[in-house]
């Protein structure tokens, strides 16, 4: 394992030659994930791993993307999808215009989850989905809605006890290992690099989905993009965090109002 | 090495299991006495979708009060905590808990190894890290880095196992302090700190 001082130089030499600052991440988790490229790319010493990120770029870029951690699914905890579908998508349901915004999106299976969703609630054509990351590789493959068709029997599952009442496969085309998305469902989604350390608000939402995005962040860099969040957000807006994540400690409880035992916020005031 | 049989100075104990862990737990954890001034990080695969049954579970049968884990979440003495499903539970500085979503680490989040290796690198000789029953190789990677950090290592006896391929495995190749029955285990936990 690299020594922690290691993980501080590397931190202090980004931000110094990139700008980009990783001082506010968790660093028991950033610390495996950079232990795991430094290892995976065959460094034995530290400095010549420091030397490579320094002065190339490139390298510096593939470095940033490994270390976020971008692993993601369709559907993942079904039971906050059932209550997105029968609690808060009538709600948005009556406005004329539904803005939504996945902060931290990865590759975009939960961006792919929520179309399906407001498809079936009959609210798409009305809806206009921003999706964001830090990492643009992701972006990319999230752009072609393209995922991987062994997937699929497991979201499928997924999809089924979230409530899907629908032949899920009929929302993608089989080939060759892949499983590629109707279009009509990528119709209503803008994709952009965002990062949540540095960029400001850019519009305003009815609902912010960030889930298993703060846990990579401390205290500090939580209470920052939640005020971020609450600045993006419409009174009677919604904000989703992952299920072991809150709001708690980062804004005033009487703003929010929680929803059920979910991680479902709606702004009050 | 051999170490002394009671153990001082311990702020964490972490008990790792696959299949057939929970039958000793539900040996060990109902006969628990008030925990001295460490905590028990249990970390046991499960099924994705297990929200809470687990933890519902445990807290039924265990004397110790089990804390419910969210992110950076305080690691309090006297408590017991148990790794959720679908994240890998990391240790931070300053006895803090923290979540990661990242790959699955021997088919399984939580992994046994990534917990045990960041409680490792955190509680060095104040950590005590104990492996039960399970038909994988998750553990051992994570009791050669408690050992390697001076912590102290225990495996389940495999004759007490319901599946003895994990124990084996991590005695093979992490060098245990201690090979234990569930009763010994137990009384290891009890003289703790005392
Ligand atoms: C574990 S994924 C979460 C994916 C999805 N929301 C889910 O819950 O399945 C975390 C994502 O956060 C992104 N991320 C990390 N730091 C970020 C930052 N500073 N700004 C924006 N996105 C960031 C990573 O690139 C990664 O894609």
């Amino acid at each position: 394992m690299i020594e922690d001082i290691e993980l501080e130089t590397l931190i202090n030499d980004v931000y110094e030659y990139y700008g980009f600052d990783f001082g506010s991440y968790s660093r028991a988790s950033l610390k495996r994930r950079v232990n795991r490229i430094f290892h995976l790319d065959g460094f034995t010493h530290f400095h010549e791993f420091l030397s490579r990120v320094r002065y190339d770029p490139e390298y510096y870029k593939r470095m940033v993307d490994e270390i976020t951690v971008n692993v993601t699914e369709m559907f993942r905890d079904p039971a906050f999808y059932r209550v997105l579908r029968n609690e808060i998508l009538p709600l948005l349901g009556t406005k004329p215009f539904i803005r939504l915004w996945h902060a931290g999106c990865s590759t975009g299976e939960e961006v792919y989850s929520m179309a399906i969703m407001l498809k079936e609630a009959g609210l798409l054509h009305k809806s206009i989905i921003y999706a964001t990351d830090i990492n643009a590789t992701v972006l990319e493959t999230a752009k072609k809605g393209i995922f991987p068709l062994r997937m699929m029997k497991e979201y499928s599952e997924n999809y089924r006890d979230a409530g899907g009442l629908e032949d899920f496969s009929s929302y993608y085309i089989a080939n060759y290992g892949i499983a590629k998305f109707n279009e009509e469902l990528g119709e209503k989604m803008v994709f952009s690099q965002h990062n949540l350390v540095s960029d400001t608000s850019f519009n305003e939402f009815d609902m912010i989905l960030c889930r298993n995005v703060l846990i990579y962040f401390d205290n500090d860099l939580q209470k920052r993009v939640i005020n971020l969040f609450d600045e993006s957000l419409a009174v009677l807006g919604f904000l989703a965090l992952g299920t072991k994540e809150t709001i708690k400690y980062s804004i005033s409880p009487t703003k929010y109002k929680q929803f059920e035992k979910e991680k479902i916020w709606r702004k009050v005031k | 090495m051999e170490k002394s049989e009671i153990i001082s100075d311990c702020k964490v104990v972490i008990i790792g299991g696959s299949a057939g862990s929970l039958n000793a737990l539900m040996q060990i954890l109902p006969e628990l006495r008030p925990l001295k001034d460490f905590s028990i990080v249990i970390v046991l695969h499960r099924k994705n979708t297990d929200d809470q049954t687990l933890e519902d579970l445990l807290s039924l049968k265990a004397n110790v009060e089990v804390k419910p884990v969210e992110d950076k979440v305080p690691l309090l003495p006297g408590f017991i905590y148990v790794a959720p499903s679908n994240y890998h539970l990391l240790f931070e500085k300053e006895n803090i808990l923290a979540l990661d979503t990242s790959e699955k680490i021997n088919y399984s989040r939580p992994s046994i190894d990534v917990s045990f290796e960041s409680a490792a690198e955190i509680y060095g000789t104040s950590l005590v890290g104990i492996l039960l029953s399970g038909s994988n190789t998750d553990g051992t990677e994570g009791l050669k880095a408690i050992k390697a950090h001076g912590g102290t290592v225990v495996v389940q006896n495999p004759l007490a196992a319901d599946m003895p391929f994990m124990p084996n495995n991590a005695i093979l190749y992490a060098e245990p302090d201690f090979i234990l029955n569930n009763h010994e285990i137990l009384k290891l936990i009890i003289s703790i700190n005392s």
